[in-house]
């Protein structure tokens, strides 16, 4: 059999399925593959081998007692680390809750263990999702598998780099301001965050409330869509959670691939690119929007004259639900205490451990909701980003009573070099510019690798938003570009990254 | 134009419960005051009859039957805690020292 760590997910599934080849033999090679590489692209912050080994074997014994499985059973999979699970630790990249296990699994964990994919580990993270390059992981940055001295992007950095580098075929993000897509976008793989609702927060760790969303990563549209069936739909234990059919989003991937994009009408977004945008981006986006034309799009260009507002606004909304969310890091009842001894009230021993416990960005944040929320400035701030969110919204509205899709570059530049931004916060905050929209407005986007830059041959990403559970419209155009650009490339754009030397 | 000097840093690292080095409170200073004259920008719109959005779609509240269910045993709820004592979470003294 071929290398299984190159294959699909929904080929893995089949071939499990069929009786070719085991669970068990597929999990093992993908913790060889990470016992290879892992060292130097740094993806995991703990590899369950044991656990993952007893889950592949368990769908082992059901198939051979002849269950009907799951289209993605014994499929192995990369859990982000901020979403609880009872059996691993579940740290969010942060010190203050280094070690932690969680006496619960989150509403998307226990959908993957009933759907019998094979939890692998947990994936690395900017602290609480904050950031767009994992460099603010209190363990260290993940690297991209494109060039190891860049980022793999963030907050979702380590799903990334484990789809990019093969540690998995499959992985889990969440998408707060583009931590699924912006990712995505610099390691050449799909990020899809679906529609605000459409997936449960319940075990999700909060970062910010009103626009955290769980998402699929995969190397390809089809296993995308396939696990965001697995993860997505109604749960009563999220009052946010939408109680509707999940879109038809694996149709829409597999009608997809047909390339035939007739009648869809495509939204280019004036107001993204431009100044600040890498030329080897805008070159490939321009030529991304000539093949949806090509497919046969109807393509035209639109005006969302508030979404130069939305970094700023992101920026007061996210922060103040932060200090909020934050809060519950109180050395009482789980996580780090530090101080306690004897003679410091609990005051004292709280503000010791948050100290030493939160990085640097995780305070940055804290302090600026603290900052927006105290009277005198809510409404100036915290309350003006309200009515910006208002007017973004409506900015879509507008836009999608003249088309089905949106499109932009994903971010406005290629991975930047590890260190580069890490303690200029305004530059790294520029990394969501083109994603943020749709956190703000709660409707579904993702991102889908539509060639190299020319400058620097680091992956460049297409960014498609859809209306409000309209999420099967990214699948159909989602696979109708990666259907084309392999035929033009002879191939899938992660074939033409650099082999990663391998530990023996 | 808002400004965050280091002292109205230091006020808010202490609402917050942050303690911070005095080299710590420094930096995040400098980088706050750029940060918020940057998120300013939002005063650049005129919105005064827009109605503000909290959330991305419209919720009204939700209810459930008020049905008893299984929830955490104590032992489960304790097992993470930094420092547990008779069935309870132990925790520093919340009053001063004259109480």
């Amino acid at each position: 059999m071929a290398d299984l760590t190159r294959l699909t997910a929904a080929a893995l599934a089949e071939a499990v399925a069929a009786g070719d080849v085991s669970a068990v033999e597929v999990t093992q090679a993908h913790l060889d593959r990470i016992g290879a590489v892992d060292a130097s692209v740094h993806a995991f912050l703990h590899v369950n081998a044991e656990g993952a080994l007893v889950a592949a074997k368990a769908v082992d014994e059901r198939r051979a007692a002849g269950e009907e499985l799951g289209p993605l059973a014994g499929v192995p999979l990369a859990l982000k680390d901020v979403f609880t699970t009872a059996d691993m630790p579940t740290t969010c990249g942060s010190k203050i809750l280094d070690g932690w296990r969680p006496p619960y699994d989150a509403t998307v964990t226990r959908r993957l263990r009933e759907a019998g994919i094979v939890i692998l580990g947990k994936t690395n993270l900017d602290e609480f999702a904050m950031g767009s390059s994992t460099e603010n992981s209190a363990f260290g940055p993940t690297h991209n598998p494109w060039d190891l001295s860049r980022i793999p992007g963030g907050s979702g950095g380590g799903s990334s780099a484990s789809l990019a580098s093969y540690q998995a075929p499959l992985a889990i993000g969440t998408d707060t301001g583009g931590s699924i897509r912006q990712p995505a976008s610099v390691t050449g793989t799909v990020g899809v965050k679906p529609t605000y609702g459409g997936t449960s927060r319940y075990g999700l760790v909060a970062c910010a409330s009103s626009l955290d969303q769980a998402g699929p990563c995969a190397r390809t549209v089809l296993d995308a869509a396939l696990l965001h069936e697995v993860i997505a739909g109604h749960d009563p234990m999220d009052s946010t959670s939408i109680d509707a059919p999940v879109p038809p989003v694996v149709d829409a991937a597999r009608r997809g691939a047909s390339s035939d994009l007739s009648g869809l009408r495509v939204g280019v977004v004036k107001e993204l690119g431009g100044e600040g945008y890498q030329a080897g981006v805008e070159t490939r986006f321009r030529e991304a929007v000539a093949l949806l034309s090509e497919l046969g799009a109807d393509v035209v260009e639109v005006s969302c004259p508030h979404f130069r507002y939305g970094l700023p606004a992101y920026y007061l909304i996210l922060p103040s639900e932060v200090s909020s969310n934050l809060a519950r890091f109180d050395a009482m009842r789980y996580g780090l205490r530090v101080g306690d001894d004897g003679t410091r009230s609990a005051e004292e021993v709280m503000s010791q451990t948050r100290g030493r416990g939160f990085g640097a960005e995780a305070k940055r944040r804290i302090m600026l909701g603290t900052y927006a929320l105290s009277s005198g400035y809510y409404d100036a701030y915290y309350g003006q980003a309200q009515k910006v969110r208002t007017l973004i919204a409506r900015d879509f509205e507008t836009a999608f009573e003249q088309v089905d899709v949106l499109v932009s570059p994903t971010t406005p530049t290629t991975a930047f070099p590890i260190g580069e931004r890490v303690d200029d916060p305004l530059a790294m905050y520029m990394a969501d510019l083109c994603t943020i929209p749709s956190n703000l407005a709660g409707n579904a986007a993702a991102s889908f690798p539509c060639g190299l830059a020319d400058e620097d041959d680091l992956p460049v990403g297409l960014h498609v938003m859809a209306p409000v559970l309209a999420d099967d419209r990214l699948y159909r155009v989602g696979a109708a570009v990666e259907q084309a650009y392999a035929q033009r490339w002879g191939g899938p754009l992660l074939a033409r990254a650099p082999e990663l030397e391998v530990d023996s | 134009m808002p400004s965050i000097s280091r002292d109205e840093a230091a006020h808010l690292a202490r609402l917050a419960r942050l303690e911070l080095a005095p080299d710590e409170l420094d930096h995040l200073a400098g980088q706050l005051d750029v940060i918020a004259g940057y998120v300013a920008r939002v005063s650049e719109v005129a919105a005064d009859d827009i109605p503000p959005t909290s959330h991305a779609l419209p919720m009204t509240n939700v209810f459930r039957a008020d049905e008893p269910r299984p929830c955490l045993s104590s032992e489960a709820a304790l097992a993470a805690a930094p420092d547990a004592e008779d069935g309870r979470f132990r925790v520093p003294r919340i009053l001063g020292e004259e109480a």
